[in-house]
C-alpha cells in the first residue's frame, strides 16, 4: 500500500495539484535535452558517414571547450578564440583520419570503437596537460536571467541554448541537403562502396565529418561549459548521449534531437515526481532504463533505419 | 628445432582432444603453474604480491568472464563493473549474515547470484545486438551501482557505504581475508581460484556451450538454422560470464582491497576490463591473462619509467602524460595487431616451429 502511494498516488496527486509546476519541469528538462541532443548529433554524424561508434565525442566536447576557454583566458578576443578553436578541431580531424582511421580501414566495428576509446584517453590527457585540469568558468556574455513566460519560469540561457541548437541543426540540414559536399556525405552514409565507385574520396569525407563533429562538439562545449564550468565531467555528458542515440536511432539526425528532448524531459519528470519513491538520484540511470525498455519494442530506435538481415 | 610437432603422433581420442597437444606446451604449462604456486610466493616481496600479482589475477578472472560474453558469444557488454559489484556486495551480505559459511562457498554463491542478475540484464540481448546492446548493458552498470549506493541495507547500514571484509578462513585451513591474512595466503588462494576457474572456462569454450556461443557470435541467424537456440546460448553466455565477473568482484573486494565502496566498480572499471580483452585478444582465454597483465603493469611501468628518468615533473602532469601514452599505446596496438596479444603469441609460436631454419 505504501509502495502504491509512493509510486502512483503521490506523484500523480502532486502533478494534479500543480500542473504549472509539471510544465516548468518539462520545459527545464526539454532544454537540458537540447544539450544532450547537441552531443548526440556529433555521434550521429560520424556514425552515419563512417559506421564508427565514436566514443571520443564526449571528450571532443571537453577538448574543444578547454581550448576555447584556455585561449580566452590568455586574453584572446572572443572571435579569434572561436576561429582558432575551430581550426584546432579541423586539424584534429586531419590527424585522427591520418593516424587512426586510415590504418584501421576495414577493421571490425569493435576495433574502431576501441580506437576511439584510445583517442578519448589521449585527448583527456592532452587537453588537461595543456590547459590544466581545474574547473574554468566560461562566460561569453550569454544572458542567464530567469524569465517568466505565461506564468512558467524559464531561464534565458536555456532559451539561448535551444535557439543555438536550432540554428545549428538548420545549418547542418542546409549543408547536408544543398551543398555538393553534403550530397557526397549522404552518399557515403548510404553505401561506402557505391560512393567510392562514383569517385567520392572517402578520406576527405571522413576529415570533413570529423571536423563537423568537432565543431558541433565546440558548440555543445560552450553551452555546457557556460552552464557547469569547463571541467572533466563534461566528457561524461557523452555517456548520457548514448540512451539518446538509442531512442532516436544511431543514423538519424532528427532522431538525435527528438531523443534528446525525450530523455531530457523524461528524466527530469521522473526525478522530480518519482525520485523520492526510489530515494533520489534516479537521473543517473533513468535514461538508460528508458532506452532499454524502448529497445525491447523498437530495436532500431525511433527514426533509425530498419534492420534487415539476410543469411 | 626445440618446439615442433613433427613426428608426434596422437594415438587416442583423448590425446587428440587434449588442451595442450604438444609435450613442449604441456611442460611449459606445468612450469608456469609451478612458478606461480611455488617460486613466486617464495621470491616475491609483499609489495609485488599485493599490488601486482593479486590485482592481475583478479583482473584476469574478470577478463575471462567478459571474454566469454564478448569474445566468444559476441555480445558487447559495458556492464562488467556492475556485475563485479553484485559479486562483491553479495559476498559481503553472505559473510556477515552467515558467519559460519566457508569463504570458498561464499565466493561461489556470490558468483551464482551475479549469474542470476546477469541473466536478467541479458534478456534484452534476445532482441538487440551490437552497440545497441552495449548501451543497454550500461543500464545495468548505472542501475546496479546506484542501487548499492542508495540502499544502505547492502552495506549493512555503514555510514560511508564502504564494505569491509571480515576475517575468514578458506576451507577452514588458513585465513585469507581481513587485515591479519598473510599476503602469501591471499595470493595462493586467489591463484588457486583463478587457475581452477580458468581451466573450467577453457574447457567450457571448447565444448558444446562454447561452440554454440561462437556460432551465435559469427552469425546468429545461421546458428539458429543449424539448431542452436539463441535464447539458451545468449542467456547461458550472460550467466557464465556474470558468474566469473561476480567472483572477480568478490575477490577484488575481499582479497585485493579488503574494503570497497560501490563506486570502485563504476564505468571506468568496465572499460578497463574491456581494454584487457581487446588488447589481449577477443575469444581467447590466454588473451584474457595477457591483456590483464598488460593493463595492470602498464601504469606501474609508466610510473616507474617517469621516476627512473628522474624528470622533475609534477604529479598532475605525469597522470595526464600517462593518459596520453595509454591512449596512444592502445591505438598503436590496434593498428599493429587488432587481434591482440594472443595473436602475437600465436605468430611467435609459428615462427618458433621453424627456428632456426628459414623454411
Amino acid at each position: 500500500m505504501e509502495l502504491l502511494h509512493a509510486l502512483v498516488i503521490d506523484p500523480i496527486g502532486a502533478i494534479a495539484d500543480n500542473p504549472e509546476f509539471l510544465l516548468e519541469v518539462v520545459i527545464g528538462g526539454l532544454l537540458t535535452g537540447v544539450m544532450y541532443s547537441l552531443v548526440a548529433l556529433g555521434f550521429v554524424l560520424i556514425y552515419k558517414a563512417s559506421g564508427i561508434f565514436n566514443f571520443a565525442q564526449g571528450v571532443m566536447v571537453l577538448f574543444a571547450a578547454l581550448c576555447f576557454v584556455g585561449q580566452l583566458q590568455l586574453g584572446m578576443p572572443l572571435v579569434m578564440a572561436l576561429l582558432s578553436t575551430v581550426a584546432i578541431m579541423i586539424a584534429l580531424a586531419f590527424v585522427i583520419e591520418r593516424v587512426v582511421l586510415r590504418p584501421l580501414v576495414n577493421q571490425e566495428p569493435i576495433i574502431l570503437f576501441m580506437a576511439t576509446i584510445g583517442i578519448t584517453f589521449f585527448l583527456t590527457g592532452l587537453g588537461q596537460l595543456v590547459w590544466g585540469g581545474d574547473v574554468k568558468t566560461l562566460d561569453i556574455g550569454l544572458p542567464k536571467d530567469p524569465l517568466i513566460i505565461g506564468g512558467v519560469l524559464v531561464n534565458e540561457f536555456d532559451l539561448t541554448a535551444a535557439a543555438v541548437a536550432g540554428l545549428l541543426v538548420a545549418g547542418l540540414a542546409l549543408f547536408f541537403q544543398k551543398t555538393s559536399i553534403g550530397r557526397a556525405l549522404r552518399a557515403v552514409a548510404d553505401d561506402h562502396q557505391a560512393a567510392l565507385s562514383v569517385g567520392i574520396p572517402l578520406k576527405t569525407i571522413w576529415v570533413i565529418v570529423w571536423s563537423v563533429a568537432g565543431i558541433v562538439g565546440l558548440v555543445a562545449g560552450i553551452m555546457w561549459g557556460t552552464n557547469l564550468g569547463v571541467q572533466f565531467s563534461l566528457a561524461l555528458v557523452a555517456l548520457k548521449a548514448l540512451p539518446v542515440l538509442i531512442l532516436g536511432g544511431f543514423t538519424s539526425i532528427p532522431g538525435a534531437i527528438v531523443g534528446g528532448l525525450i530523455v531530457g524531459a523524461g528524466e527530469k519528470v521522473a526525478e522530480v515526481f518519482w525520485g523520492p519513491a526510489f530515494g533520489g538520484a534516479i537521473e543517473d540511470w533513468f535514461a538508460y532504463v528508458l532506452a532499454l525498455v524502448f529497445l525491447l519494442f523498437r530495436p532500431q530506435g525511433l527514426f533509425g533505419e530498419r534492420i534487415i538481415e539476410r543469411v | 628445432m626445440l618446439y615442433r610437432e613433427a613426428g608426434q603422433f596422437k594415438t587416442s581420442y583423448a590425446a587428440d582432444q587434449a588442451i595442450f597437444t604438444i609435450p613442449q606446451d604441456r611442460a611449459a604449462f606445468w612450469i608456469l603453474l609451478a612458478l606461480g604456486f611455488i617460486a613466486i610466493p617464495l621470491v616475491a616481496s609483499e609489495y609485488v604480491l599485493l599490488t601486482i600479482m593479486i590485482p592481475f589475477l583478479v583482473f584476469a578472472l574478470a577478463a575471462i568472464g567478459l571474454n566469454i560474453l564478448t569474445g566468444y558469444a559476441g555480445q558487447l557488454s559495458l556492464g562488467t563493473g556492475g556485475f563485479m559489484a553484485v559479486g562483491a556486495f553479495t559476498a559481503y551480505k553472505l559473510t556477515t549474515a552467515l558467519p559460519g559459511l566457508d569463504i570458498v562457498f561464499v565466493f561461489l554463491l556470490s558468483g551464482l547470484v551475479a549469474a542470476a542478475v546477469g541473466i536478467v540484464f541479458g534478456l534484452p540481448s534476445l532482441r538487440i545486438k551490437g552497440f545497441y546492446l552495449a548501451v543497454a548493458t550500461l543500464a545495468a552498470q548505472f542501475f546496479l551501482i546506484w542501487l548499492f549506493n542508495k540502499l544502505p541495507w547492502f552495506s549493512n547500514y555503514s555510514p560511508s557505504g564502504v564494505i569491509g571484509a571480515p576475517p575468514r578462513a578458506a576451507l577452514g585451513l588458513v585465513t585469507v581475508t581481513g587485515a591479519e591474512a598473510s599476503p602469501v595466503a591471499k595470493y595462493l588462494f586467489t591463484l588457486a581460484f583463478v587457475a581452477i576457474l580458468a581451466l573450467a572456462a577453457k574447457n567450457l569454450v571448447r565444448g558444446r556451450f562454447g561452440r554454440s556461443w561462437m556460432a551465435i557470435r559469427d552469425m546468429d541467424i545461421a546458428a539458429e538454422i543449424i539448431g542452436i537456440r539463441p535464447l539458451n546460448a545468449k542467456l547461458s553466455a550472460f550467466a557464465v560470464s556474470s558468474f566469473y565477473v561476480g567472483i572477480a568482484g568478490a575477490l577484488w573486494a575481499f582479497i585485493y582491497t579488503g574494503g570497497v565502496e560501490a563506486l570502485a566498480f563504476d564505468i571506468d572499471r568496465s572499460f578497463q576490463i574491456l581494454f584487457m580483452i581487446i588488447i589481449g585478444g577477443l575469444g581467447s582465454i590466454l588473451g584474457s591473462f595477457l591483456g590483464a597483465a598488460f593493463i595492470t603493469l602498464l601504469p606501474i611501468l609508466l610510473d616507474r619509467g617517469g621516476e627512473a628518468l628522474g624528470l622533475p615533473v609534477p604529479v598532475n602532469v605525469l597522470t595526464n602524460l600517462e593518459d596520453m601514452i595509454f591512449g596512444g599505446l592502445i591505438i598503436l596496438f590496434l593498428i599493429a595487431e587488432p587481434r591482440g596479444l594472443a595473436r602475437l603469441w600465436q605468430i611467435g609460436k609459428e615462427k618458433l616451429r621453424l627456428w632456426p631454419f628459414p623454411h
